[in-house]
């Protein structure tokens, strides 16, 4: 039987010059449920699939204020995330309380690479096991950063994260051109369509996925369930009637494409493809 | 070379007058704007009162530098609160942390005289007065800062509270209506600016009741 | 959070301290106002050791990054300290090179924090800041004391400026000040204070930041007229001095 000599522990490289730890680490972010960020050049939206561990339970928060200008979305491990953005929080903090003026957003962005970095680089340490995209407005205008487990981050214009996120990355790349000159509205609308292309024929109702949106003069707010099915109702978003065939579940391994493809070459080898439904790691 | 110098003291009094009312349903909270060292005014628009929450006003005076390390000391924790709670933190739970807040600095103390004025969870309307290091009450009515001599006295005379040492306890706060409540807030301001030299050029007024804030100011002598 | 208990007796012991029980080399008054276009601020070249003048070409007005200028009384060397950490503060915020920057609001915010900071160690910065700037089309000025006294201001004078230079300034200063009224009421604060501040020098400077950027000016002399009677013969009317 195959096993891998060279995934004990995340200090240890590969031949290849891989290191497994790591790649594990972003197999994590796939597993999760999916996280979609866009901007225009005045707001950022965010929006994510809720999925509940069991018919029981309710389910996890995955979306954050950080502060008035910051928000983040996160897929993988929801603990790990609640820690990060519990860090981005207390880092605005202080920088408000030195300079009483809100952290530029790629400051803070880089800040939490090199601590995710810090973890694939220590033998006693883990790397955290969540994706991050991280909305936010400064000076230099509206910002959508993803932050992976390897300590490396990019910028977009639109982008998304977590199970059967290919199929919104799909959509956002057909249509990430007009973002730029979206009204907020409009930029909601494209959120809510790309949320729905992951559910895979699912219908979307709002129990079931959360946005948030923040902009110039409007602060970081999550929007209300209502007012969330409001939106769904009125854009006519329902289940697959007019899904724009997007391929099905095979797309999930193929995330190469896209230039968040972290540390080194992303490994398909993570034992079979990822479960479609259920998010065993998202507990 | 011997020292021919006052020794350096890390404190200072920037003066200024704080005065905070509750009413029913109402909080009036009050402050002048002028800021002094010694016999200098360093300006004349300062503002004493800070929003700490939705339903929590601070007003002080004493030494600017420790007040504002105070404003913004709250101001986070109360970010911090809202980061974990999801919602405005109570007046009387402003009350207990500003408390802590002063205590926690015993031995090296905020120089700052407060008053912390909003309403309650019921709407009526609350007054917390403090002293530098922590210990404090809820009143109906409270004066403090340079001018709180003057004022103290003659809100005792002009409100008639009932006194705290009936049993069973009365309410506090005052039988004033709202705009009366105002007027009077006016008038000890006016009053206490001819005689404290600390205390004039503007005053600033915030008034909290169901509908919401309200904000205005009025002049006062400039001399 | 540190640990905010005072020490008492490093307060009476200043054998073998490293902290400044008082300064050495001070400069005098800061004067500072806001006009049209941004911020005037003008200052003497005089240090003073005591009161011997010690220093004649102190340059007391710097500019911090791109937006703000600083002038500062007080000891000089703990300015010129301050201005080492201001400096690698903005270069690490160059660094950046984000399109974010620290503009005058921050820079005196910082400041304020630093000096509040080193008041709480009692081991304070001997100064009386003034934090001048312009960014985004806003003025900003304000001042900061040696123990962390801050506020901002249409107009800001430290020390005997603040007893002889302000009250004119309250008197004649204007929101619309062109750049040539604004100097001259400048000139006007900065002769009184000549005449009347004995640590005050006839070499000055005069600083003027605007949107379009920062200049320093060449240091020169103020007109000035000695010949009033009381001046000619100040025993006059005091019988029995000197």
């Amino acid at each position: 039987m195959f096993r891998n000599q060279y995934d004990t522990d995340v200090t240890t490289w590969s031949p290849a010059g891989r290191l497994f730890q790591v790649e594990y680490a972003m197999e994590a972010v796939k597993q999760g449920s999916a996280a979609i960020g866009l901007r225009s050049k005045t707001h950022v939206v965010l929006a994510c699939v809720n999925k509940a561990n069991s018919e029981l339970s309710s389910h996890q928060k995955k979306i954050f204020k950080v502060d008035d200008h910051i928000g983040v979305a996160i897929a993988g491990l929801t603990a790990d995330g609640r820690v990060l953005s519990r860090y981005m929080r207390s880092e605005c903090i202080n920088y408000n309380y030195t300079y009483e003026s809100p952290l530029p957003v790629g400051r803070l962005v880089v800040q939490l690479a090199d601590k995710a970095q810090v973890c694939t680089q220590r033998s006693w340490k883990r790397p955290y096991g969540v994706g991050l995209l991280v909305g936010g407005l400064d000076e230099s205008g509206a910002h959508l950063y993803y932050n992976c487990p390897s300590g490396n981050y990019f910028e977009y214009q639109a982008f998304a994260i977590g199970s059967r996120s290919q199929a919104a990355k799909t959509y956002l790349e057909r249509r990430f051109q007009s973002f730029t000159d979206s009204t907020r509205e409009d930029l909601i609308k494209d959120a809510l369509i790309a949320t729905r292309e992951t559910l895979q024929g699912e219908k979307l109702r709002s129990s079931i996925c959360t946005v948030a949106v923040m902009g110039v003069g409007e602060a970081f707010h999550i929007l209300d369930q209502d007012n969330v099915q409001k939106l769904i109702d009125a854009f006519e978003i329902v289940g697959q009637d007019e899904a724009p065939a997007a391929e099905p579940d095979a797309a999930v391994p193929a995330e190469q494409g896209a230039p968040a493809e972290g540390g080194a070459g992303a490994g398909a080898d993570a034992g079979a493809a990822p479960e479609v439904d259920v998010a065993p790691m998202d507990i | 070379m011997t020292k021919q110098h006052a020794n350096w003291s890390p404190y200072d009094n920037n003066g200024g007058s704080v005065v905070a009312i509750a009413g029913a349903d109402y909080c009036v909270i009050a402050a002048d704007t002028r800021m002094s060292t010694g016999y200098s005014i360093l300006t004349r628009g300062y503002s004493k009162i800070s929003k700490l929450a939705d339903k929590a006003f601070m007003a002080s005076s004493g030494f600017q530098a420790d007040v504002k390390a105070l404003q913004k000391h709250l101001t986070a924790k109360h970010l911090i609160y809202q980061h974990q709670h999801n919602k405005q933190m109570s007046c009387p739970a402003m009350a207990q942390l500003l408390s802590n807040t002063l205590y926690y600095k015993r031995f090296f103390p905020y120089y700052a005289f407060n008053v912390l004025g909003g309403l309650d969870t019921e709407g009526k309307g609350c007054v917390f007065t403090y002293d530098a290091v922590g210990s404090y009450e809820r009143v109906g009515y409270s004066a403090q800062g340079s001018g709180s001599t003057l004022i103290m006295p003659f809100l005792d005379n002009q409100l008639k509270s009932p006194s705290p040492l009936l049993l069973p306890a009365v309410d506090a706060v005052t039988p004033l209506s709202e705009g009366e409540a105002i007027d009077l807030v006016k008038t000890v301001f006016a009053s206490a600016t001819e005689r404290d030299i600390y205390t004039g050029d503007r005053l600033e007024i915030y008034v909290l009741n169901a509908h919401g804030t309200h904000h205005e100011y009025m002049e006062l002598r400039k001399d | 959070m540190e640990s905010n208990q005072a020490n008492p007796s490093i307060l009476c012991s200043p054998e073998g301290s490293q902290r400044t029980l008082y300064p050495y080399v001070t400069g005098t008054s800061v004067v500072a106002l806001k006009y049209k276009d941004g911020i005037l601020m003008a200052a003497d070249m005089g240090g003073s050791y005591g009161s011997t003048l010690r220093y004649k070409s102190v340059e007391r007005m710097k500019p911090i990054g791109k937006h703000s200028l600083l002038g500062a009384s007080g000891e000089i060397s703990d300015f010129q300290e301050l201005l080492k950490y201001l400096d690698e503060l903005v270069l690490y915020d160059n660094m950046w090179d984000d399109g974010n920057s620290l503009g005058p609001k921050e820079i005196h915010n910082y400041l304020t924090r630093v000096m509040y900071n080193r008041r709480n160690k009692f081991n304070p910065l001997w100064n009386s800041l003034v934090l001048g700037g312009v960014k985004n089309g806003e003025k900003y000025l304000g001042m900061v004391s040696m123990i962390g006294v801050n506020f901002e201001d249409n107009h800001v004078a430290t020390g005997f400026g603040n007893h002889l230079a302000r009250p004119i300034l309250r008197d004649e200063w204007r929101e619309d000040l062109s750049f040539e009224e604004g100097v001259k009421l400048l000139e006007k604060c900065m002769r009184v204070l000549l005449y009347r501040d004995r640590s005050a020098v006839n070499k000055l400077q005069i600083a003027k930041i605007t949107g379009e950027g920062i200049t320093i000016s060449q240091p020169y002399s103020l007109k000035t007229f000695w010949g009033f009677s009381a001046f000619q013969n100040p025993t006059a009317g005091a019988e029995g001095s000197w």
